[in-house]
């Protein structure tokens, strides 16, 4: 009897593992094919759209860093767009001053907004829901009037026009393809760090202190320690994706940083949907696509258009793309596998 | 001296607009849990159905009270078109439906009206009172709101509707059983708001100039009136507003110039928060476990 049942429990056992691992080569086959896509993508298309999937890519990047804070710890910030902001000063002052080369710089910024991100988590500690929205707010309104205030490093209001860096020569490509490339491999890296840290221990940590703040620090979780860092990984993400943004475009000003900018990715991660990485990716082509394609629609009113979009994603999907979309797939993945086990 | 009082006084006027409007987020906060960011948009746009209506010869307190009525409707029928299919959903799918409507409304306004700056007529007389102390603008303004305050508290605390709206707020479950339609309560408190927000819009409009993007600053500073007084508190709302309004103008006057006058206002407020963290009139969310 007890023989029988441990058979069946090894037999099941080794299904199992066997539909985790048809499951692990699919995914990396996948993700393989996808960058295999993003590679090749940038030779078929006009320098224009090259451009436009570049700051796409950087969104992502923007979004998900704001992904780790609010989707992952729980805690909301209107005020992604000032680290945004921080990152591409930083980048900018270093090209321009200091002569810095433009791939040294991403190292700094991430620097910098960590630790910028630390000094604000740890105020942020005792607020919650709409007051740290509020602190997060009055970051991204002081922005702006910081940048003009310290003209003498900043630029002021005409900001700081940077030299578009050049390609290896030896690769053959131009400026705009190899931006593109440059950027997709820094979004790869974000990507596969995010996570890494998301899946771990520090992640699971992150979650428990959003999912139920008094049983994780019941369980020993130092839930100051991981919101502070949730704060500093976050926004470090987010400053990087500021310094790619100063790189490529190779301009900075104070007014391309407004609260909008902080708006939009709040909006980007919540259309993606927030506690997710891949949801991140379709923020970012929601930021870049859909306020053209709203002018498109109507050139009277191409916000009120954007605005309706906006309400009809979340309406459809209140979880985001990935994070409706997700969980019906897999969930219609298993229903074919056990169609399938059946049918044998 | 005489300044000084001068520009407490004027910031008392202004802090009662903001202290109006934070007193729309502060009803829709405790009825639904949620922040509006349409509040300041929704706002501008009944003032820019008041502008039509004095623009077409209506008498300006005529053109008063049709807009606050055209407003209650309009909220109450936004909380149930816009606002009830997202009640359950994660808050952020909440926020960001209010940043929605607050891009259509602002949207809208542009099309509809253009973005150029219009003039907006003061019910008030332009003079000046107790040796320029005061203008007779501040004095309209600064009583309107304390008539709106009047009607509201009574409201709540004399009928029965005014209960009623109360337990579903405080507790809708509870309020169910016992026969209150929370439901129709929530869109009243989303009507009342938006009525609330009218008022607001109409007294700041002659300062400010109409325009679409008026209310913009206006609402920072509400927020800012509504979580300094406590976001679960409506007199603390009030009083934030108030303390924001003078805040503001003294900084402006003495501190620095005009420039920084926001940053500096929002970080002296931050620093109150961080020692009050629930705001000075907010209770402490106790949480059983």
């Amino acid at each position: 009897m007890a023989e029988s049942v441990s058979l069946d429990g090894t037999a099941k056992l080794a299904m199992e593992r066997e539909t985790r691992m048809a499951i692990a080569v699919w995914r990396w086959a996948g993700t393989a094919a996808l960058i295999a896509v993003a590679v090749v993508l940038p030779f078929t298309l006009s320098n224009y759209h090259v451009f436009e999937l570049t700051q796409v890519m950087i969104y992502a990047i923007a979004v998900l860093g704001l992904n780790i804070l609010t989707g992952y710890n729980g805690q909301i910030s209107l005020g992604h767009g000032g680290f945004f902001a921080a990152g591409a000063y930083t980048a900018a002052i270093l090209m321009h001053r200091y002569g810095v080369p433009y791939w040294a710089t991403l190292a700094p910024a991430a620097l910098v907004c960590f630790g910028l991100g630390v000094l604000f988590g740890l105020p942020a500690l005792r607020f919650e829901g709409p007051y740290l929205a509020l602190v997060t707010l009055a970051m991204a309104v002081a922005m702006p009037q910081l940048l003009k205030y310290f003209d003498n490093w900043t630029g002021g209001k005409q900001g700081l026009v940077l030299v578009k860096p050049m390609p290896p020569p030896e690769l053959g490509i131009d400026r705009d393809r190899w931006l593109y490339l440059f950027v997709l491999v820094v979004l790869l890296v974000a990507i596969r760090v995010a996570a890494n840290l998301l899946n771990g221990r520090t992640g699971r940590a992150f979650v428990a202190i959003r999912d139920h703040p008094i049983a994780a620090a019941a369980m020993g979780i130092n839930t100051a320690r991981y919101k502070t860092l949730a704060f500093g990984t976050s926004t470090l993400f987010t400053g990087v994706a500021g310094a790619l943004a100063a790189i490529v475009i190779g301009f900075v000003a104070p007014e391309s940083f407004t609260l909008f900018l902080s708006l939009s990715f709040l909006i980007g991660s919540a259309v993606g949907g927030i506690a997710t990485i891949g949801g991140a990716i379709v923020g970012g082509f929601f930021i870049e696509f859909v306020p053209n394609f709203a002018n498109d629609i109507s050139d009277a009113a191409p916000w009120a258009i954007y605005g309706l979009t906006m309400l009809l994603f979340m309406y459809v999907m209140p979880r985001g793309v990935v994070g409706t979309l997700g969980p019906w797939l897999a969930h219609a993945m298993q229903q074919f596998r056990s169609a399938r086990r059946a049918a044998k | 001296m005489h300044q000084l009082l001068q520009q407490i006084f004027s910031g008392i006027a202004a802090g009662a607009v903001y202290a109006s409007l934070a007193l729309a987020l502060v009803m829709i906060y405790r009825a639904t849990d949620l922040v509006n960011f349409a509040q300041g948009e929704m706002a501008m746009f009944s003032t820019y159905i008041a502008w039509t209506l004095v623009n077409a010869g209506l008498p300006f307190w005529a053109a008063f009270v049709i807009t606050l009525a055209v407003s209650f409707v309009g909220g109450m029928v936004i909380e149930r078109i816009v606002i009830r299919p997202v009640e359950n959903a994660p808050i952020l799918t909440a926020v960001v439906v209010t940043i929605g409507l607050l891009l259509i409304f602002n949207a809208t306004a542009g099309w509809i009206y253009s973005y150029t700056l219009q003039e907006f007529p003061s019910p008030f007389p332009d003079r000046t009172l107790f040796g320029a102390l005061m203008t007779t603008r501040d004095v309209g303004v600064i009583a309107v709101t304390l008539v709106m305050l009047a009607a509201l508290f009574c409201f709540f605390r004399f009928t029965a509707t005014g209960l009623a709206m109360r337990a579903a707020a405080q507790n809708p479950e509870s309020a169910r059983l016992c026969g209150v339609r929370v439901g129709r309560m929530l869109a009243l408190g989303w009507g009342f708001a938006a009525a609330i927000g009218a008022v607001a819009g109409i007294m700041v409009a002659p300062v400010l100039f109409l325009d679409p993007n008026m209310m913009g600053g206006v609402l920072l500073y509400a927020f800012t009136g509504a979580l300094l007084g406590g976001i679960t508190s409506p007199v603390g709302a009030v009083i934030g507003g108030l303390i924001v309004g003078v805040t503001e103008n003294l900084v402006g006057t003495y501190l620095i110039a005009s420039q920084l006058k926001l940053t500096v206002a929002l970080i002296l407020i931050i620093i109150v928060l961080v020692f009050r963290p629930n705001g000075l009139f907010g209770t402490a969310v106790v949480r059983r476990v």
